[in-house]
């Protein structure tokens, strides 16, 4: 049997290096758009910020894995069971793994693009290669400006400032990480962020960006210019979904899957970043990899009825005094739940759970994450709570 | 009245004591012998209650033998019963071939016994199906051991470099109620200002004394390592010198620490990352540092991965292979170490060399005279020997000796299903363990002080455990089974029933192996306070540290091994949704077949019990002491309710030490390590409810 994945990225590895862990035997590609093999990307921000080599990050993919780098895949033809690769050459496949993974998405900028690609000194901030080119910049700048205050974005914002710059995050919502964080955790994340030296500007939207060969500032939608020596683009990522759109796969955000993780054609499965499953696309890593392992454990006849059912991801930074850890649902008001918060300033934390009976909804730790380890397995495992549920927040004494 | 050194019945710190023995009819007394260095004169209840089992009134002192099926066990004199024995186990080797024959062994017996019982296996049995209950115990540790250093000694180092250490951390072991006497150490290294960090589910007594306790979910302890390895990577502490110059493999292991980096960790093992890095702070930052690994992560169906992640950990921290810091497991069972060590391993013949490798085979053939051809393979583990009884393809006949795996197998109901499904059963044993209630013949043994023999403590100390008084009538030892029943079998020679003469053939077997005993005399035993192998020659003076220059792998390099986190074979769900993690209480030890019948001990810990946080116990509307029932996928038990907040809230947990409806191994998970064959004790799903 042949196995193709396409994608070497974070999903396509772990499947891999699972699919051999679990003792499947068929003949096994991995094929890469990028350069080099698969590494970690959840550590992109701790290799710009100096904390790691880019060399330490790569991730292993099992052993008598074929690993096809830097050759696009640019058609499938799911009739045929083939892929076509870039150097024209046609590659049959029994079962197929789409790892595709996400593009970072450009936001709609006056002077984001120069005459090649984007403008010099503005970078994506999705791949090494991204994160080689703006650990170079940064040596020679003095400010960044970081459009986009989600967790890539203010990753990327903390990291440039442990390189001692001095950093703006402008983020179009009214708070930071609006995605996984409520209000007053943004708040209480803008506060923190600006002890390391990283000021946000939250219900700002870059409009323009300045400067001719080079950018020189960002100009906010209010008319206000920041100025800077690079800017880093951390607005959100879309599925890659055109190789399956082309195919003639479902795709809406996502290449859609059922519980089986198959796609609408025969012998084609989707994992990771570019896959939605239930209507949700999650973007990252935990889900990627419990897809990737149940996936592997199906094909390779570990448990071959194996059904995913869905992730309860969980967003998570640790970095020195700046550390945060959401789930779920943050919102409140939603209908039938209540709502525990511990707030204290003085200290920069601040907790909150959401709860629906004696289940967990939803949760923040921010500045204080001692009772992290017991909260994110009972929201993980759904399991119920003690009638207590304070003690979750608080440590033993 | 007369004096004896000896060493204690039980663990395998192997304790020095000195035996008062009056005259006839009055009860002999265990004393301090402080000179011995090992404990220094301090014993644990168990120890200081140890003469207690010599009271006749608490063992079998006859023979029995069962007539027939469904009979009773009753009262036969010593020729009859080594009768019965011969002919039943020559019968089934006669009519379902020798490979239908096995002996089971434990890590209790002498390196004597353990080493006749090898030979009567593979020269008189000529069966390759031997296996011991270390198999249980000491597997993983010592195939991971193998794996990286080629050689394995739960310690390569004397006890003492714990006390010296600046920072040691304990994995899964609790020697606070496992091994008292050895927590001096740990103490000495706290009083010194280095630290200690325990890793365990429970806040065990132990892990009361630490700097620093995780608390990991069971069967995590192979995510923690690697993200400790990842964590030393990422801040940059590795020694890349040592790494270059002593080891090998380790691109693939960084590889693989890399996948569990210290979120991903967290959220596997429930330690909060501050904690991680605390741990690593403390363990890289210490100039001599020490990680040893018990029963908790060995006992696992990926046991031998996680002890060869900690190893991992050490080598590339350059905490191995130099005095003051390296890897050692504690070693459990009184010969845990010598029991694995001299053939009662089913791979395994003595001086701890391979089944397979012609060179050893041809040795051991040479020693003991027989033809190499005719020497058997490998056999079956010991719960794959165990499973199989009884059936087509398995073994119908069985002798057993110092062992009890009715309480102390996993899977205990269908294990015991299986012993009853021989045609024939012969334990040998001190008393009427829930084993040898299912024998056709049960032979009453000997016992410690009654009778002599080395065993090897977990530091791989060889020491001499000497008789003190005589055993009661009707009493024999185990080296005299195996000599009436070899001479029964066709082999009058090479099974001699004294002591120092199964040693000295031994010594010579041994030598040349790894293991090698071949300078090692009860002489020098007991003129040096045991002998640390390899002991080569006589003018050797044995070896108390290993891998100071090099490792025993054939390049001395040791090597890394590239393990990856997997979960446990059976993690909870919906229905059965807690962890059960097992272990040993204080005043009791192992199956109980010893302390159990000891009044004081059974006074200190009268039984089986659950313990739970108080969290499950609300939610399950529980108080302390009433009954629950406790369910796997294999089977249930019941005992009362003990409520403490020192277990995590999504874990239970049962001692071991007892059989009938509270025996904790009816709900343990058999499935088994790859490697070592070693199953799953510390962690299975289970469901709890209160029993009204």
């Amino acid at each position: 049997m042949r196995i193709a994945v396409v994608g070497a990225g974070m999903a396509g590895a772990r499947f891999a290096q699972q699919y051999r862990a679990l003792g499947g035997e068929a003949e096994l590609t991995l094929y890469g758009a990028e350069p080099r093999g698969p590494y970690n990307r959840v550590l992109l921000a701790d290799v710009l910020a100096g904390r790691y080599d880019p060399e330490a990050i790569a991730l292993p993919y099992g052993p008598q894995v074929t690993l096809r780098t830097g050759g696009e895949v640019l058609g499938l033809d799911v009739v045929r069971g083939e892929l076509h690769l870039a150097t024209g050459e046609s590659a049959g496949y029994d079962q197929l793994v789409l790892a595709t993974g996400a593009n970072p998405v450009l936001p709609a900028l006056r002077g984001l693009h120069g005459p090649d690609g984007l403008k010099a000194g503005v970078h994506a901030f999705r791949t090494l290669a991204d994160c080689a080119r703006l650990a170079e910049d940064a040596g020679g700048a003095e400010r960044a400006v970081v459009i986009g205050g989600g967790v890539l974005g203010v990753s990327a914002a903390r990291a440039l400032a442990a390189l001692g710059l001095l950093v703006e995050i402008v983020h179009q919502a009214p708070y930071l990480i609006d995605r996984h964080l409520d209000e007053e955790a943004g708040r209480a994340l803008r506060g923190g962020l600006a002890e390391l030296g990283v000021v946000s500007y939250p219900g700002n939207r870059a409009r323009a960006l300045h400067g001719g060969d080079r950018v020189t500032g960002v100009e906010l939608a209010s008319g206000y210019l920041l100025d800077t020596d690079l800017v880093v683009l951390a607005c959100g990522v879309r599925p890659r979904t055109a190789l399956a759109h082309a195919a003639g796969l479902t795709v809406r955000d996502g290449i859609v899957i059922d519980d089986r993780l198959a796609t609408s054609a025969p012998d084609v499965h989707a994992i990771g970043d570019c896959a939605e499953h239930r209507g949700t696309v999650h973007g990252l890593s935990g889900p990627a990899w419990e897809q990737a392992d149940l996936l592997a454990a199906r094909l390779a006849g570990a448990d071959p009825e194996a059904h995913y059912t869905g992730s309860r991801p969980l967003a998570r930074l640790s970095a020195g005094p700046l550390e945060y850890a959401a789930f779920g649902e943050v919102g409140e008001g939603l209908p039938g739940t209540d709502v525990l918060r511990l707030a204290d300033p003085t200290r920069g934390s601040y907790k909150k759970l959401v709860l629906r009976g004696d289940r967990l909804v939803g949760g923040i730790l921010l500045g204080d994450l001692a009772t992290v380890g017991a909260l994110t397995r009972a929201y993980e495992r759904d399991d119920p709570l003690p009638a207590d549920p304070l003690s979750l927040l608080t440590t033993r004494s | 009245m007369t004096m004896t050194d000896t060493h204690c019945p039980y663990c395998s710190l192997q304790c020095g004591m000195r035996l008062a023995a009056p005259a006839a009819g009055a009860a002999a007394q265990v004393l301090e012998r402080p000179e011995f260095p090992v404990n220094r004169g301090a014993l644990c209840g168990k120890g200081q209650s140890a003469a207690s089992l010599l009271d006749p009134g608490l063992r079998l002192t006859t023979p029995l033998v069962r007539e027939r099926r469904g009979g009773e066990l009753r009262a036969a004199s010593w020729d009859l019963a080594l009768d019965r024995v011969a002919a039943g186990l020559k019968a089934v080797g006669e009519r379902y071939g020798r490979e239908a024959v096995a002996v089971f062994g434990g890590g209790g017996l002498t390196n004597e016994k353990g080493y006749l019982l090898g030979k009567f296996a593979r020269v008189v049995l000529r069966t390759p199906n031997i296996d011991y209950n270390g198999r249980f115990c000491m597997s993983s540790a010592a195939a991971a051991h193998k794996a990286a250093f080629g050689l394995d000694r739960g310690l390569p180092f004397p006890l003492t470099d714990i006390a010296r250490a600046d920072c040691v951390i304990l994995v899964g072991g609790n020697p606070a109620e496992t091994m008292p006497p050895a927590l001096r150490y740990f103490r000495e290294l706290r009083e010194r200002g280095g630290t200690l960090i325990v890793v365990d589910p429970r806040r065990t007594r132990t892990a009361e004394q630490a700097d620093l306790h995780l608390q990991p979910v069971p069967g995590t302890d192979l995510a923690l390592a690697l993200g400790l390895l990842h964590l030393a990577i990422a801040d940059r502490r590795l020694d890349a010198d040592f790494i270059a110059e002593r080891t090998s493999g380790f691109e693939p292991a960084r590889s693989a620490a890399m996948a569990h980096w210290p979120e991903r960790v967290e959220r596997l093992t429930g330690i909060a990352v501050s904690q991680l890095r605390s741990a690593l702070d403390l363990f890289a930052g210490a100039e001599k540092a020490i990680v040893l690994t018990a029963r908790g992560p060995e006992q696992q169906s990926k046991g031998t991965d996680t002890v060869g992640a900690w190893i991992n950990l050490c080598l590339a921290l350059g905490k191995a292979g130099r005095e003051g810091s390296g890897y050692g497991c504690l070693t459990g069972q009184g010969n845990g170490q010598g029991g694995r060590e001299h053939g009662q391993k089913a791979d395994q013949l003595p001086g701890y060399r391979s089944i397979v490798d012609p060179a050893a085979r041809a040795h051991i053939a040479r020693v003991w005279g027989v033809d190499e051809a005719g020497l058997p393979g490998p056999g079956r583990s010991a719960y794959e020997l165990l499973d199989t009884l009884g059936t087509e393809g398995g073994a119908r006949a069985m002798l057993l000796m110092g062992s009890n795996p009715v309480v102390s197998a996993p899977r205990a109901a269908h294990v015991t299903e299986r012993l009853r499904a021989l045609d024939f059963l012969a334990v040998s044993d001190v008393v009427l363990s829930e084993t040898a209630q299912l024998a056709d013949v049960v032979l009453p043994a000997a016992q410690w002080a009654e009778e002599t023999g080395t065993l090897t403590n977990l530091e791989g100390r060889v020491i001499l455990r000497q008789a003190a008084l005589s055993a009661p009538e009707g009493v024999r030892t185990d080296l005299a089974v195996l000599h009436g029943l070899a001479a029964r079998l066709g082999t009058p020679k090479g099974f001699p029933a004294d002591p120092e003469e199964v040693f000295e053939e031994l010594r010579r077997a041994s030598a040349g192996g790894q293991a090698d005993y071949a300078g090692i005399s009860y002489d020098r035993i007991r003129a040096e306070d045991g002998v640390f192998w390899p002991c080569p020659t006589g003018a050797h003076p044995g070896t108390p540290r290993l891998f100071l220059d090099r490792f025993a792998t054939p390049d001395g390099r040791a090597r890394f091994v590239p393990v990856s986190y997997r979960p446990a074979a059976e993690e909870p769900d919906a229905e059965y949704p807690l962890y059960l993690t097992t272990g040993r209480v204080l005043a009791q030890y192992q199956s109980g077949a010893q302390t159990r019948r000891v009044p004081e001990l059974n006074r200190a810990a009268p039984g089986p019990f659950v313990e739970l946080h108080p969290q499950l116990a609300e939610r399950l509307g529980v108080a302390e002491g009433q009954s629950l029932a406790v369910t796997s996928r294999r089977g249930r038990a019941v005992a009362p309710a003990r409520v403490t907040d020192t277990v995590r809230p999504d874990t239970v947990f049962m001692p071991f030490h007892w059989g009938g409806a509270g025996r904790a191994n009816s709900l343990t998970n058999p499935a088994l390590d790859p490697t070592s064959r070693m199953p799953e004790f510390k962690v299975c799903a289970v469901r709890v409810e209160r029993v009204r």
